[in-house]
């Protein structure tokens, strides 16, 4: 699996509060998307477009087990990689088929607004700017294979767990 | 090889006879723990599932929201309520009977030695004080789980995390997380065994808190050796047939840490993060608060009614600051009521309201405003956590809070207890 667009750089301990903020609980889907980050870059869900991707530092969605990847996915975000990815963010990423992955390194070749391709089976990052590239082990086949079946709901419909929508 | 207590945990529930770290395995879930907040989310809309694998291994519980503040929360107590009834869920803590999962898990006995405990609250370590491979994952994965009774690991390395001396005089659980995080920081993605004759000295109170914070360093999994302060409050409880796990003398461990739990005085975590924010309470003192909070599934326990008032009794919370104090179960409240706990932080100005996250997550019953300064005893101090995304959260031990309370600041609580 290969995604390819551009990239929002933050930086380390992006907590899922400041993904989620819980004032966006109580909101619909389209409107909590645009509390993401309002709490250290208020405005920026007005700037992401379909396909942009996030690239984050060490310990990137820190926190809770809220569904913040429903909101990303809501703006369009398309993938998000860091130096390193609390797990229980991560394992979202997985079962909402967000394609993530720990990459260290990734944010010394990757400035915000740079084009960037990362191949989830080999672990590699590269800047299509500048063509540098970086590498980290792949996303295991067991968890690439969830995320490009669609993710826990898919899932659960074709073993008969839910009705089909 | 020998093997970490979470190995033999995720070995046993996959059906292996070892695991070793990089392995990816799929365990069979012992216990399945569902809350409110997934009934009720507005972002990943509830689907009522056609069957579940293993109805008897899953319990519910209403926290987040309880009682309903809003709409979508009654709304989700209805789908909640619902699922209960069509697929038979006994283990059903509704209002009423409800509390914080971790409370109810404890009070319940339902997190068990040697077991796997998976629940869609990233507080679900708190399991891990009963030896129990617990944590939590989103709350689609719990619906996996619920559904098809189990959910897959990436085995991570661990941390032998040994705990050595005698707690120092008013010292907590919480205090000795903070003086753990800020020796040692972030243990992402680590399994930890904690162990040592420290953590045997320790009551389950402290224990708890201090499993419950393991998520604060981004532990995968924090298992508690066993021993008979575990054994005593499950068989209290009439809970037998578990097996405990031990880890083996040649275990395999990335790291190793070390607490003498006599080495410190009364901790401070200031705003923003856990790791790299610890300071000591006397270092702080005079930081200016609009309110205190002591709660959540860290800090709301009957120990910390205990504590706080103590500390309040004869006294009065400062003016220009709150005292908001939640327990985390409808029967810590009423055990609390029973012993004079709720009439004397009361008579103190202070609020104890009903059982439920409430505050801490920022959702209701505390919300802090703009700017505001809150301590606090709960579980989390991130920015805009309890509110406001320009207010701030440290976090302290509940002696501390309560003494901080009546000094309207924050102050080592050892000035006011002598």
């Amino acid at each position: 699996m290969i995604v390819e667009g551009r990239a929002w750089v933050v930086g380390d301990d992006i907590s899922t509060d400041l993904l989620y903020p819980q004032v966006a609980y109580t909101m619909p889907l389209a409107e909590a998307a645009r509390m993401v980050f309002r709490a250290n870059r208020p405005g920026w869900s007005d700037l992401v477009e379909p396909g942009d991707l996030i690239v984050g530092g060490r310990s990137f969605g820190i926190g809770s087990s809220r569904p913040a990847v429903a909101l990303l996915r809501e703006l369009g975000i398309a993938g998000t990689f860091a130096e390193s990815f609390s797990n229980l963010y991560f394992r979202n990423c997985v079962n909402f088929a967000l394609p993530a992955l720990a990459i260290p390194g990734i944010l010394s070749i990757v400035e915000e607004g740079d084009r960037i391709r990362v191949d989830l089976a080999t672990g590699t990052a590269e800047n299509l700017r500048t063509g540098a590239s970086v590498g980290g082990p792949p996303l295991p086949p067991e968890l690439l294979s969830i995320v490009e079946q669609g993710g826990v709901m898919a899932a659960l419909e074709a073993q008969g767990y839910l009705a089909p929508e | 090889m020998g093997q970490t207590m979470t190995e033999k945990i995720l070995a046993r529930t996959a059906g292996r006879e070892s695991v070793a770290p990089g392995d990816i395995v799929v365990c069979e879930v012992d216990r399945a723990v569902l809350i409110d907040m997934q009934f009720s989310s507005l972002a990943v809309r509830w689907r009522q599932p056609l069957r579940v694998a293993h109805p008897e291994r899953i319990a519910l519980i209403v926290d987040h929201g309880a009682p309903a503040p809003t709409l979508r929360d009654a709304d989700g107590h209805r789908r909640a309520r619902a699922f209960a009834e069509a697929f038979g869920i006994d283990d059903f803590f509704d209002i009423g009977h409800h509390g914080i999962c971790h409370q109810v898990i404890a009070e319940r006995g339902l997190a068990r030695p040697g077991e796997l405990l998976l629940c869609s609250d990233s507080h679900t370590c708190a399991g891990g004080a009963f030896n129990t491979a617990a944590r939590g994952v989103g709350g689609l994965e719990m619906l996996q789980v619920a559904c098809a009774g189990s959910t897959w690991f990436v085995v991570a390395p661990s941390i032998r995390v040994e705990l050595t001396g005698r707690l120092g005089e008013h010292c907590e659980g919480k205090d000795v997380f903070l003086a753990l995080a800020g020796k040692h920081g972030s243990a992402l993605n680590m399994n930890l065994d904690v162990v040592g004759d420290g953590l045997a000295s320790l009551s389950l109170h402290d224990r708890r808190t201090i499993a419950t914070q393991c998520a604060e360093i981004n532990a995968e999994f924090a298992v508690f050796a066993y021993d008979d302060v575990v054994g005593e409050h499950l068989e209290a409880r009439g809970v037998r047939g578990f097996s405990p796990v031990a880890p083996d003398p040649d275990a395999h461990y990335e790291a190793h840490w070390q607490l003498d739990l006599g080495s410190f005085g009364p901790q401070v975590a200031t705003p923003g993060k856990i790791v790299g924010n610890v300071a000591d309470a006397a270092d702080l003192a005079g930081t200016r608060l609009d309110q205190c909070f002591i709660g959540s599934c860290a800090n709301g326990h009957l120990e910390d009614f205990r504590l706080a008032a103590e500390i309040l009794e004869g006294r009065q919370v400062a003016a220009g600051t709150r005292l908001i104090v939640t327990p985390a179960s409808q029967a810590v409240y009423l055990d609390a009521v029973r012993a004079g706990y709720v009439t004397t932080i009361m008579e103190a100005g202070g609020v104890v309201t009903s059982s439920t996250c409430g505050a801490c997550f920022g959702y209701h019953m505390g919300v802090l405003g703009d700017g505001e300064v809150c301590l606090t005893a709960s579980t989390r101090n991130f920015k805009g956590r309890m509110g406001s995304p320009s207010s701030e959260v440290y976090m302290a031990s509940t002696r501390t809070v309560a003494a901080s309370a009546i000094a309207g600041a924050i102050v080592d609580p050892r000035e006011v207890l002598g």
